[in-house]
């Protein structure tokens, strides 16, 4: 059963009957999806965020940073991945969190799990992808990257690369961690101001990224970009996350215009794959890691990301096609 | 009593920064705020998220930006 039924005949009463567009044009198409999408998205986004938030007062870093401190590779690994997930991440504070799990004794391979998992994988991309693609494809999204980060993170960590981190994280005198204690009333305040907050900063995106969406819904033929990108084209995958890895969008601008390309006929391994790129990597991310990794671990963490998504993307198309 | 936020200058930090120096005028707080983005101090107060709020040496909140009536009511305290 279609749970948002009554928002899509809202969508079609408002473009049919109010606006009077005709049924079956390309600009009524277009409208319709709009009009559709655009509150399903947001309402799903809302509703999703706040849950995510009541879970994530529940792990501060410091309780993740303990759980994982010491921790083995491969475990240590997916836990870290799975951590990721429920922790509360921003990149503006991935330099502190990076020092604070390394100097505790989180190995650096482990670190990286974290830190690939916790912005690839977050609630905005998983709910975008329920809301468009079902629940198979938000699953599978999840699943692959938990495992980019987990094999990310072993990689990283089997190359034994602590040199490479700059010199003054080593040196760095940490202090007593300190864990705020949240009540129940604290804990709703934050979900609330955590929802105000996604919410509130990608709802522009959605817009846009749905507004496009709409455009090409309507106009661009169904599988006009197949005879570029279907997963007959052996280059498409890595070319897709080559140009994905540099670009930088949250995950609700993204969606959308990975649906429509989706329906244009690019195959949806290829797709996911540029989607997690653009996700988890971008020059803004690099420019923060930098101030804790040497250029050499900086270009081998690009590079093993660019490989295992790009892995993922060709097992998508082969599990998919 | 001296004030001090945490952040490497996101914008949550700014706002926080605003959040306070707001409670403290509102209220009338004889208090001295400090925008601290030196990592090695952020560090020594053991902060792994940011923007965080220190108040004469103690770490009063990590990771969000409260109402400015909630940060009075975690000043006054």
């Amino acid at each position: 059963m279609n749970l948002f039924a009554p928002l899509e005949g809202l969508a079609d009463w408002l473009t049919y009957g109010v606006l009077n567009i005709a049924e079956g044009s390309r600009l009524g198409e277009s409208v319709a999806f709009f009009l559709y999408d655009v509150p399903k998205i947001l309402l799903l986004l809302a509703v999703v965020v706040f849950a995510v938030a009541i879970v994530r007062s529940y792990f501060p870093p410091e309780r993740t940073r303990a759980l994982l401190s010491d921790s083995r590779l491969y475990v240590g690994n997916v836990a870290a991945a799975s951590l990721g997930v429920v922790t509360p991440f921003c990149s503006c504070s991935a330099v502190p969190l990076f020092i604070g799990f390394v100097e505790s004794g989180v190995p650096l391979g482990v670190t990286f799990s974290f830190l690939i998992a916790s912005p690839m994988v977050n609630e905005v991309a998983v709910i975008l992808l329920l809301g468009m693609f079902g629940w198979k494809i938000a699953l599978l999204y999840t699943v692959s990257g938990l495992a980019v980060a987990i094999v990310g993170g072993i990689v990283l960590g089997r190359l034994n690369l602590e040199h490479q981190v700059e010199d003054y994280v080593w040196e760095m005198r940490m202090g007593e961690a300190h864990v705020e204690r949240m009540t129940r009333a604290e804990r709703y305040a934050y979900a609330r101001g955590y929802v105000r907050e996604i919410v509130g900063k990608v709802w522009p995106y959605v817009l846009v990224g749905i507004g496009i969406g709409a455009v090409m819904h309507g106009y661009i033929p169904t599988d006009a970009l197949a005879r570029y990108a279907d997963s007959g084209n052996p280059l498409a995958v890595p070319l897709a996350v080559l140009f994905g890895i540099p670009l930088y969008a949250n995950a609700a601008g993204v969606v959308p215009i990975v649906s429509v390309l989706v329906d244009k006929g690019v195959a949806m391994g290829t797709v996911l794959a540029f989607m997690m790129a653009v996700v988890a990597l971008s020059v803004p991310e690099f420019v923060i890691l930098r101030k804790v990794a040497k250029p050499k671990l900086l270009g081998i963490f690009i590079t093993i990301n660019f490989f295992t998504i790009t892995a993922i993307g060709y097992m998508f198309n082969w599990v998919l096609g | 009593m001296l004030i001090e936020v945490l952040g490497s200058g996101c914008s949550k930090c700014n706002e926080l920064e605003d959040a306070v120096r707001k409670a403290v005028a509102r209220y009338d707080i004889d208090a001295r705020v400090e925008h601290v983005s030196d990592i090695e101090k952020i560090m020594s107060y053991g902060v792994m998220m940011t923007p965080a709020l220190v108040v004469d040496g103690e770490v009063l909140l990590t990771g969000r930006v409260p109402s400015v009536d909630e940060v009075a009511q975690i000043l006054k305290r």
